[in-house]
């Protein structure tokens, strides 16, 4: 079946089986393999995407349920070839280690920051609980996250 | 060496890739008609097989290859060639590969494999190490006749694949020389790896005969080697190539399931075939680290001095022994670790059982033998109403002493005791923890000690190459993985000032291809910076000699006289003097149209120095090229009702050697700490009566979250010059890692007064340790 989504501010039309999972269709359909399959299951959070607004993990959802959703993935956080502050906050605060849970912390910061723009340190660590990380300890992506906030407030 | 660019914080150099999410791993790549594979796994323990039938699956639509051990009788083994590509006739751990399946998708695959008929005859299962050695069962009848490395020492009557020796003095003279004899034992289970992404592979088998394979192996070579050696194959006709791997931890060391997708490809030439392991699968059918039981006696006199150490490890190894081997003897040249002991008897045995298959893990027997040593080094303090910091501190290791392989220990050997008194000022450790209101909780603080060298063979190679590009940039190719530690900034930043060129100028090849890249064993075991640096600097002094040489035949003077710095190759007496370095790095061309040189291209190759095996009876030799010492400290709070653990603090500190970049070490401290608090507080393999594995998902198996780590930790490092290394640098990856679990039980002691023997530490154990103390 046909279902037509808005993939990083673009009108897409896809074809998907009743089955599949929108992170499946997302990697290897439209070619975003930001993205990651950890689990498959909802247990760790590398497959974590913007859906409407909000953070989901992109293996739990149904490719035909999808069908309307405005969906962000990391790839489409830059923008004229620069990164996005959460971005260039992981580099400063030197969040990411093997990087392979990376996009999913990214997506789920963003998430945070577009409904909370001064989130408390208790916030950061619930906005979190669905993504592991197993090498970085988790610390520097709490930097990562207060460093978007107050650079935030630098700038206004 | 002038440090100009080593000891900065420079910024990851693969970070950039990885916050946008381009920076590709085996799962994202993707072939043209690409196959897809599927596994049929043994659901049991320990059988053998009576019928294995595959024709309905081969019959299906869309299924291009069918593999068993029929069309594919290879065994692989690093260091003992144990473990068959797909069981033969013999199944020997849950999750074991029968047989393998490629076909047009995922589904089609999926679907064949639920047509392959197997009927088993189930055996016994074997649980534990030590039922397992009274030989009742035997998991390998034919262990005798396996290829293995002679300095492996098999037992097969007793299902042991390693029994290791260190003997040292006179253990009953040291006995005798005691005042109090502590005995304990001391027990942890297997635990897992969990890298963020699961272990994959894709292969492609050419009509010329060349097999390709895409892996997210921590060691490409040593891949090649293994594949080479399993399929009987000529080293240049395999070429592996490694994207960047998302964490290994030593799960990703070595072969592990690369075989089922090079065995499918054998049979469907000129197909790329994939297969990316489930999560579930990637818990049951790689490697985990191996459980142990160990039993220490040790006499001490009255001041504290110890004067014997009697030890027993007995490894889980699981169903094949993998890295375990290896992993047996480190611990068995090792303990007791950071202290002194005249007189010692160590017994470590690497058993088979019918567990999970036990290799490498981030510490490689150190967070093992580690639990049990400080676990009883703080118990002795007990005994003798000693402060445990003060106990360490009397028998750690010291100039002119000699370890339990007899090697001295020298001045630039590391500070182990530099790196307690750091870890005890950050943990404020003559400061009794503030007692919270509520009276059933309790605070308490821990310290513990932490050593390991390299475990690898004497002569584990590597090499670099540095080459110049026209415009006087660098492209510098090596073969040591990056896998998250961050070895691709480290190494630009060790070039950069080898060849007095700025790191910006330098970029390290990525991915890593054995086709082009050069030759180094492997990424495991903290020693890529230590080992790949030596070649580094050899490499850079290569191309430095080159380029002067050019130089002096341009300038008329000699190349001892002339410098190399940035951009120019200039005279030392005469500053002002100099040729652009682009004018000479792809040989230097005079006015008249003539040139000299070439292109310069720098060549580096090192083996560990001196190394040599061990003695089979004692122990006694020379295995280990250098030491990284570190003292580990924690406070934490117990609730005494609910049995619950929180973890205030963690601290660490760690003699690195020169810290090549602060920012990545103290980064790589932090993850490796928080690691470490999982074998702790939560994980653990757990069985059924059948030997079948119940935390096959993150659900079942507990890694640390986000809301699991302390509210303070403290990171530091002690800098004793590594003499053996031009860059002053040692190894710290698995360090940090180490003695995070003893470190949290004394400071549960501190807490409550009772000791912890058995990892993890869950308030079960918390409340029925109480419990007994109430008694």
């Amino acid at each position: 079946m046909i279902i037509r989504m808005i993939v990083n501010g673009e009108q897409v039309e896809v074809d998907v089986k009743p089955n599949e999972t929108l992170l499946d269709v997302i990697r290897n359909k439209l070619h975003l393999t930001g993205p990651k399959e950890g689990c498959g299951n909802g247990e760790c959070g590398a497959c974590t995407i913007i859906y409407n607004g909000r953070p989901v993990n992109s293996c739990l959802v149904l490719a035909p349920e999808a069908d309307g959703a405005e969906i962000l993935t990391v790839e489409g956080l830059s923008k004229n070839g620069k990164l996005h502050p959460v971005q260039e906050a992981f580099i400063e605060e030197n969040a990411a280690q093997c990087g392979f849970c990376t996009p999913g912390f990214i997506m789920s910061a963003k998430a945070l920051l577009d409904r909370n723009p001064n989130p408390s340190k208790e916030d950061i660590v619930e906005a979190f609980a669905g993504n592991l990380c197993r090498c970085t300890g988790y610390v520097p992506i709490i930097k990562a996250v207060q460093r978007v906030v107050k650079e935030g407030r630098k700038e206004k | 060496m002038r440090f100009k660019y080593v000891g900065q914080k420079m910024k990851r150099v693969d970070i950039y890739e990885k916050v946008a999410g381009t920076a590709k791993y085996v799962t994202d790549l993707a072939f043209p008609g690409m196959l897809y594979a599927a596994v049929l796994r043994s659901p049991y323990a320990h059988a053998k097989i009576k019928r294995l039938d595959v024709s309905k699956a081969r019959e299906l639509p869309g299924v291009k290859a069918v593999v068993t051990s029929k069309e594919c009788p290879y065994r692989q083994g690093i260091y003992l060639v144990d473990r068959p590509i797909f069981a033969q006739k013999r199944v020997r751990y849950v999750g074991e590969p029968v047989a393998a399946v490629a076909a047009d998708t995922p589904e089609i695959a999926q679907k064949a494999i639920e047509l392959i008929e197997v009927e088993y005859e189930e055996l016994p299962a074997v649980h534990d190490p030590r039922e397992s050695m009274k030989g009742e069962i035997l998991i390998h009848p034919d262990l005798e006749s396996y290829e293995r490395l002679p300095i492996y020492n098999i037992e097969p009557e007793k299902n042991v694949f390693h029994h290791h020796k260190s003997r040292k003095g006179d253990i009953e003279k040291g006995f005798a020389e005691a005042d109090l004899i502590v005995e304990n034992e001391f027990y942890l289970p297997q635990i897992y790896h969990a890298p963020l992404e699961p272990h994959g592979a894709i292969a492609f088998w050419d009509f010329n005969g060349v097999l390709t394979v895409w892996s997210s192996a921590q060691s490409p070579y040593t891949l090649r080697n293994l594949i080479a050696h399993a399929f009987k194959l000529p080293r240049h006709k395999v070429r592996v190539i490694t994207p960047y791997i998302g964490g290994g931890f030593g799960g990703k060391a070595g072969i592990n399931m690369e075989g089922i997708v090079i065995a499918l490809a054998q049979q469907v030439k000129g197909k790329h075939i994939k297969l990316i392991y489930t999560r579930e699968e990637d818990i049951m059918a790689t490697v985990v680290r191996q459980g142990m039981y160990a039993r220490i006696k040790t006499g001490v006199k009255k001041d504290g001095t110890l004067t014997a150490w009697e030890m027993e490890m007995i490894f889980d190894g699981g169903a094949y022994a993998e890295y375990g081997t290896n992993v047996v003897r480190a611990a068995g040249y090792t303990a007791p670790g950071s202290y002194y002991v005249p007189n010692l008897k160590i017994d470590s045995y690497g058993v088979y059982t019918n567990h999970l298959v036990g290799g490498a893990f981030r510490g490689f027997g150190h967070g093992e033998f580690h639990w049990a040593v400080e676990r009883q080094m703080d118990i002795i303090a007990q005994k003798l109403g000693m402060d445990p910091k003060k106990l360490r501190e009397k028998n750690l290791l010291r100039p002119g002493l000699t370890n339990t392989m007899g090697q001295k220990f020298h001045e630039h050997t590391g500070n182990p005791k530099a790196c307690l008194d750091k870890a005890a000022e950050l943990i404020e450790y003559d400061k009794k923890p503030e007692q919270p209101k509520e009276l059933h909780k309790k605070r308490g603080k821990g310290i513990a000690m932490l050593v390991k060298a390299p475990a690898m063979p004497t002569n584990a190679a590597t090499a670099v190459v540095i080459k110049f590009n026209e415009d006087a940039t660098v492209t510098l190719q090596v073969s040591t993985q990056e896998i998250g530690q961050g070895f691709n900034t480290a190494v630009t930043q060790m070039a950069a000032d080898a060849l007095h060129i700025p790191p910006e100028k330098i970029r390290v090849v990525t991915p890593i291809d054995t086709d082009a890249n050069p030759y180094d064993w492997q990424t495991v075991a903290s020693r890529a910076l230590w080992s790949t640096g030596n070649a580094l600097y050899r490499a850079a002094e290569d191309a430095l000699n080159q380029i002067k040489n050019i130089a002096s035949q341009v300038l008329g003077v000699a190349p001892y006289n002339l410098e190399v710095e940035d951009d120019r190759v200039y005279v030392k007496y005469d500053p002002e003097i100099y040729i652009p370095l682009k004018d000479i790095v792809m040989g230097y061309t005079y006015p008249d149209g003539h040139a000299i040189g070439g292109p310069v291209i720098g060549r580096g190759s090192f083996v560990p120095e001196r190394l040599t095996n061990l003695d089979p009876e004692t122990g006694q030799g020379n295995a280990a090229a250098e030491w990284t010492f570190g003292a580990q400290a924690a406070e934490v709070e117990v609730d005494t009702e609910t049995g619950e653990i929180r973890i205030l603090k963690l601290v660490g500190v760690f003699d690195a050697g020169k810290v090549v970049n602060p920012l990545v070490a103290e980064g790589q401290a932090i993850g490796g700490m928080i690691q470490g608090l999982g074998p702790a507080i939560s994980e653990e393999i757990k069985y059924d009566d059948k030997c079948r594995p119940l935390t096959v998902s993150f659900t079942d198996y507990k890694i640390p979250t986000i809301a699991d780590i302390p509210e303070e930790m403290k990171i530091d490092f002690v800098e004793t010059f590594e003499e053996t290394n031009p860059f002053g640098a040692r190894g710290i990856a698995e360090h940090p890692m180490i003695s995070v679990p003893p470190a949290v039980a004394a400071a549960i002691y501190d807490a409550i007064g009772v000791n912890i023997y058995e990892l993890p530490i869950t308030p079960e154990r918390i409340l029925k340790a109480l419990e007994g103390k109430g008694k």
